[in-house]
């Protein structure tokens, strides 16, 4: 055995380091054949939440516009900076603001990153919310992904229960009235249970104001209750309802796309690597054990020449996706600042009180009536759209936008239908004033149960009985329904958002505002 | 064929498993009633209700004195003292003075100068406080507790 041997041996090693380092890591190397393809993304912990082959139909842009991708990316640049802030971030009354104030202001990049939370949260709702309206105008609620469209719901939820919560940290004006207003809603049931006189025994408003604030009034209590539920409860809940929503979109078939849509594999996303032709005498289709095992897994029920694989065709969709959002995210970040008003003063009220611009629509009903605005239309609202799938069961054109000619005709009328009588719930009150100007001495509980938000929410469900019993269509009604639903939030949001000033007046426009 | 009549006998190894299933279930829905028992405080962390306001001497009857940290509106007349709440019964928001009484800069609710609702959301009219005297001579309000409007204490 020469000298050196075990010299040149350890040279050797040193040299081919990286290679073996990377291969350790990636477990095997850059995929060139459809299985390899397959086996880099069934085998890695990371990537196995996706299907191994997609349709290509499920990588049109036109078809998804990337909605759920989007909204997922955003909950990622959220977490991230969400930590960042963590580090400067202190809950408690007398050095939140100050915190924030540093971060603001003297952290290296804290004015960035905190722009680009903010702005990530808002697009984050508009991606929710579009990413709902684009499952419900595909149809792809129906049979299987029944389940997951009400998980859907639930994620919609949490979004705002998050965006809720992080309002209140900063510990400004803003902040503090905004969590006023919303904690007063959660104890808004008093209205009824005052009426039926049963407070004193039952007093479901006051339970949940207590447990959300911890105190009668918003304080260091409620801050600390917000910060736990908004860095750490929530966002657990989140990640795990958003892992199930993912998981079950695969379960149920990958995304749900029109019957008849029958493509040449890879069509307009590059060619698929041609596959092994199998011999005369086999199956067209080999199972593996996982599908055995399954029983049913409506994946397997395709044609795999029909599709494309995963690796790299969904991932590079994907990574897009993320970018684009991600860019949009540094732009806003980049030329707006999130808002930062005086601290927190108890004593005198924002004027106006507005919360963020996705509780203006309900701040609008909560104008009428808190318990009816704030908790029974909302409430009724998510009921109704969490039942769809179970109510609008008849077959479908699943994967096609608006059920085509007829159903496009649905939404428009419905959208114009909801849009004039929003206008005119908002604009009758503001004209001609509503019961307590015309009978002053009315009572209580009439002026809770009749105030424009539950008119509107009834003309609502009427036209959408209108458009079942003309049409004979569950799926049209539901159309009507969610259209009617969408064009009211818009509306409602817009003149909060636009046309309300000092004591929720009308106004035009901000100029119109009386000097105070 | 079991029948009401002729009831089947639970297989023991069933009994004990529905037994088994049901008093995890029972553990697991204590607990967690247990779990909200934490968040739901017992006592409210803050201080007492019930706060002086000075000797009646500093209320000749026609003063008007807010004292902002309680939102708290201290009126003397003829009739003697009287203590009203500043905090809008809607939402919470503190409403302002106007002439024709008491207006919130949140959703537009509108109070006389007595306190009743008289225009927007408010379920209830602003209440009054009851005020009493401390050992010392000073006067107490309560916001703790609620008197019926129009209510004056007599000095």
């Amino acid at each position: 055995m020469p000298k050196n041997a075990g010299f040149a041996l350890i040279w050797n090693n040193l040299l081919t380091l990286p290679r073996a380092v990377r291969e350790s890591f990636a477990r095997r190397s850059s995929p060139t054949s459809d299985r390899a393809r397959s086996q880099s993304i069934f085998a890695n912990i990371f990537l196995h939440i996706h299907s191994t082959r997609v349709h290509p139909q499920a990588l049109r842009l036109t078809y998804t516009w990337g909605l759920g991708v989007a909204s997922a990316a955003l909950f990622l640049i959220l977490t991230v900076t969400g930590v960042l802030l963590m580090v400067y971030y202190k809950p408690s009354l007398d050095l939140a603001y100050q915190s924030i104030k540093d971060i603001h202001y003297v952290v290296p990049t804290g004015r960035f990153i905190r722009n680009i939370h903010r702005w990530a949260a808002h697009l984050m709702v508009i991606a929710v919310i579009l990413h709902m309206a684009r499952v419900f105008y595909t149809a792809s609620y129906k049979k299987p992904r029944e389940f997951n469209w009400v998980l859907g719901l639930g994620l919609f939820v949490l979004t705002l229960g998050l965006s809720f919560t992080g309002y209140l940290l900063p510990w400004d004006q803003l902040a503090y009235w905004a969590i006023t207003i919303g904690a007063n809603i959660a104890a808004s049931p008093r209205e009824i249970t005052d009426v039926m006189g049963i407070t004193r025994f039952f007093d479901l408003g006051g339970f949940q104001k207590d447990l959300l604030l911890g105190a009668s009034a918003v304080g260091q209590e409620a801050l600390i209750r917000f910060y736990v539920l908004h860095v750490i409860l929530l966002p657990l809940l989140l990640f795990v309802g958003v892992s199930v929503h993912v998981w079950r979109i695969r379960k149920d078939g990958g995304l749900s796309r029109a019957d008849s849509s029958t493509t040449s594999a890879g069509k307009g996303v590059g060619a698929a690597q041609p596959l092994p032709q199998p011999p005369q005498a086999s199956p067209s289709k080999t199972y593996g054990l996982m599908c055995v095992v399954k029983g049913r897994t409506p994946a397997t029920n395709q044609n795999m020449d029909e599709t494309v694989p995963s690796w790299p065709y969904l991932l590079r969709a994907e990574l897009l996706v993320l970018m684009v959002t991600m860019f949009v995210s540094l732009v806003l970040s980049y030329f707006f600042d999130a808002p930062l008003k005086e601290m927190a003063n108890p004593m005198v009220p924002e004027n106006p009180a507005k919360a963020p611009w996705y509780f203006l629509g309900l701040q609008e009903m909560v104008s009428y009536s808190a318990v009816i605005g704030g908790i029974v239309i909302p409430g009724i609202a998510w009921l109704g759209l969490a039942l769809i799938p179970y109510l609008d069961r008849e077959k479908s054109r699943v994967g096609i936008w608006f059920e085509g000619a007829t159903g496009r005709a649905v939404v428009w009328r419905s959208a114009f239908f909801a849009a004039i009588a929003a206008v005119a719930m908002v604009a009758i009150p503001v004209k001609f004033g509503w019961l307590r100007n015309w009978y002053p001495q009315i009572s209580q509980i009439i002026i809770i149960l009749i105030n424009p938000g539950t008119i509107l929410t009834a003309a609502y469900a009427l036209w959408s009985l209108y458009v079942l019993r003309r049409s004979g269509s569950t799926r049209l009604s539901a159309i009507a329904l969610f259209t009617c639903f969408l064009v009211g939030f818009v509306i409602l949001t817009t003149v909060g958002t636009y046309f309300r000033g000092p004591n929720w007046g009308f106004y035009w426009s901000p100029s119109d505002w009386p000097v105070h | 064929m079991p029948s009401r009549l002729e009831p089947q006998a639970m297989p023991r190894r069933d009994f004990l498993g529905m037994a088994g299933l049901g008093s995890a279930g029972l553990a697991i829905f204590g607990s967690i009633i247990g779990m909200v028992r934490l968040p739901k405080p017992r006592v409210l962390p803050e201080a007492s209700g019930r706060f002086k306001i000075g000797p009646p001497s500093e209320f000749p009857p026609g003063t008007v004195k807010v004292i902002p940290e309680h939102n708290v509106r201290i009126v003397a007349t003829e009739r003697g003292i009287a203590a009203m709440s500043l905090v809008c019964t809607h939402l919470g928001c503190i409403v302002a003075e106007a002439p024709d009484g008491f207006h919130c800069p949140c959703h537009g609710s509108r109070f006389d100068a007595d306190g009743k609702v008289v225009g927007g959301p408010a379920p209830r009219a602003l209440p009054w406080f009851p005020i009493s005297r401390a050992a010392d001579g000073a006067l107490v309000v309560d916001n703790s507790g609620e008197t019926p409007s129009g209510t004056f204490f007599e000095v």
